[in-house]
């Protein structure tokens, strides 16, 4: 005997609804969890100064600008080449089997497992071009990580600039680059922006690929250089958790880091939504 | 074609044996017509016979359609505009073209008009003013926008949108200007507007337009072609098209029987 149309129905509603309750109930518990337990942690001096007394003690300000540096310079690396990209896919190209080679590649990248970005960067930057285990090997290797969200980002945005923009410039007398770079370029950048701040969280929170290629376990200064190695939040927060002298001791450290790498995270994106609304507001898109 | 139809008037557009194809379909079977200066030309026929078609040949857009094919010659100014080594980018410059729908770029007005002056090299910031303030009385925009320059040309009505894109194509100082369907999406009194406008141009641009508005063409043009199938059908002067026609078929489509 099959299960009435409206016993059907409730069920279907009933797992839609679980399924939706137990992703919302997951961030919600995320939150509470790193909250409750880490909020104690944060002070001024926690944000501000070294650790101390073999990172039992003091704060992780290393670690923060270890990670504000990483997003910094893997946007300045992977965001230029991943909109260029988009724009020689979406404007230039022509639909062919290099095209589709070039996508594939671009999806293939995105399903790469991010411990082979860090073997890539350890043998590319880190090796090869002799940059040594530092930030801007780091930051390399997370912009390439990131690259393939960022073009796909980029690609929609321009997909989603009026044809009738182009047209415009063209019958104008200009360029197919010039129209690119003064009208479709800026209509678009909004919807880049929004793309792209995915990526930054991505940047912050992922640990295997600077463990090859530049994060230390600690070291007693800032980095003077990019060619220095550094300290970063979700490295950091392993070490403390897994491998420090008082596991145990340090949870609220932990705790700690993991709130202010939320943090982090939530205020570049809030920039980077800022510049965006400072962008439309330009265009009048809304 | 009617020997001497325009008795000592300057050609503006030399069209001869122009072919053209998107993949396999032939759109345009060997039209030859002489544009003459400082006219309105119109192009009328019922819809996919090719006069819009045929209007992208004469600034080259058909070439941003990957399937198109063209054969034939387009000459202006002593050039064919097809030739191998021409410069698309500066033909356009020589004929502008303003489309069906109004399409300002989400900029101020003025910006608007100054994009393709900049970009082709003024940077004179009077000379660019004169060309904004110019360019807008030009297309009979100037009074209602000279106190909101700097605001949004995406809060402008259609019809001012239109307008100001007529302003867009002036400023950049083309010898023809193309329209395709300028006031379809637009209504009456704007429409009205355009199409006076476009009387007026005429004196300093060669002008040619697609319109599927009958009245229009016959208010507006000197001289009309009349597009079927990809060919044209019957080309002359506009009050001997409409009070007069040679072939039956345009008599057919001008009095309503078709299309």
């Amino acid at each position: 005997m099959s299960l009435s149309s409206r016993t059907n129905e409730k069920l279907a509603f009933t797992f839609i609804g679980l399924s939706m309750l137990t992703v919302v109930a997951s961030v919600l518990i995320i939150l509470y969890f790193i909250i409750s337990n880490g909020y104690t942690a944060l002070s001024w001096e926690f944000l501000t100064s070294m650790p101390r007394s073999r990172m039992t003690e003091g704060g992780i300000f290393p670690a923060i600008v270890g990670t504000v540096l990483l997003i910094v310079f893997s946007m300045l690396a992977s965001l230029p080449m991943g909109v260029l990209a988009a724009i020689y896919l979406n404007e230039y190209s022509k639909p062919g089997r290099f095209k589709w080679a070039i996508e594939m590649a671009i999806n293939n990248l995105a399903g790469t497992p991010s411990v082979v970005f860090g073997l890539f960067g350890l043998a590319l930057f880190v090796r090869y071009f002799g940059f040594g285990s530092s930030v801007i090997a780091a930051s390399l290797t997370l912009g390439i990580l990131v690259l393939p969200v960022i073009v796909r980002a980029s690609q929609e945005a321009l997909l989603s600039v009026p044809m009738e923009y182009r047209h415009a410039s063209l019958a104008l007398g200009v360029s197919r680059w010039e129209t690119v770079r003064k009208i479709v370029l800026p209509t678009a950048l909004p919807g880049i922006v929004t793309g792209s701040i995915l990526s930054i969280g991505r940047v912050a929170g992922e640990t295997a690929p600077i463990l090859f290629t530049g994060a230390a376990y600690f070291i007693p200064q800032l980095p003077s250089s990019i060619f220095d190695r550094f300290m970063a939040l979700p490295y950091h927060l392993y070490v403390l958790a897994t491998d420090g002298v008082d596991i145990e001791g340090t949870r609220h450290i932990q705790y700690g880091t993991a709130l202010v790498l939320l943090l982090v995270v939530l205020g570049v994106n809030t920039i980077a939504i800022l510049i965006r609304r400072h962008y439309r507001r330009k265009l009048r898109l809304g | 074609m009617v020997n001497g139809l325009f008795q000592g008037r300057d050609i503006g557009i030399k069209v001869s044996d122009l072919n053209l194809w998107y993949s396999t379909n032939h759109a345009l079977k060997q039209i030859s017509i002489d544009v003459p200066k400082n006219q309105v030309t119109s192009l009328i026929g019922p819809s996919g016979c090719g006069k819009s078609t045929f209007i992208r040949c004469l600034n080259r857009m058909n070439d941003l359609i990957r399937s198109c094919r063209v054969e034939g010659d387009v000459v202006v100014d002593g050039t064919n505009i097809y030739d191998p080594d021409i410069d698309v980018v500066e033909l356009r410059k020589k004929v502008g073209m303003v489309f069906q729908k109004p399409n300002p770029f989400p900029m101020s007005i003025a910006e608007n008009i100054t994009y393709g002056p900049k970009i082709h090299g003024i940077k004179n910031k009077n000379e660019l003013n004169r060309i904004v303030e110019e360019s807008l009385k030009s297309s009979a925009l100037w009074d209602e926008v000279s106190d909101r320059l700097d605001k949004s040309a995406l809060d402008l009505s259609g019809g001012q949108q239109q307008r100001l894109c007529i302003a867009r194509t002036l400023a950049v100082n083309p010898e023809i200007i193309l329209f395709d369907e300028p006031c379809s999406a637009l209504d009456p009194i704007s429409t009205a507007k355009i199409e006076e406008l476009i009387m007026n141009l005429k004196k300093d641009y060669t002008i040619v337009i697609v319109t599927h508005n009958m009245q229009q063409a016959a208010r507006i043009s000197d001289y009309t072609a009349y597009f079927l199938h990809g060919k044209i059908m019957e080309y002359g002067d506009t009050e001997q098209i409409f009070e007069n026609p040679r072939v039956k078929s345009t008599e057919d489509y001008i009095t309503g029987r078709f299309g």
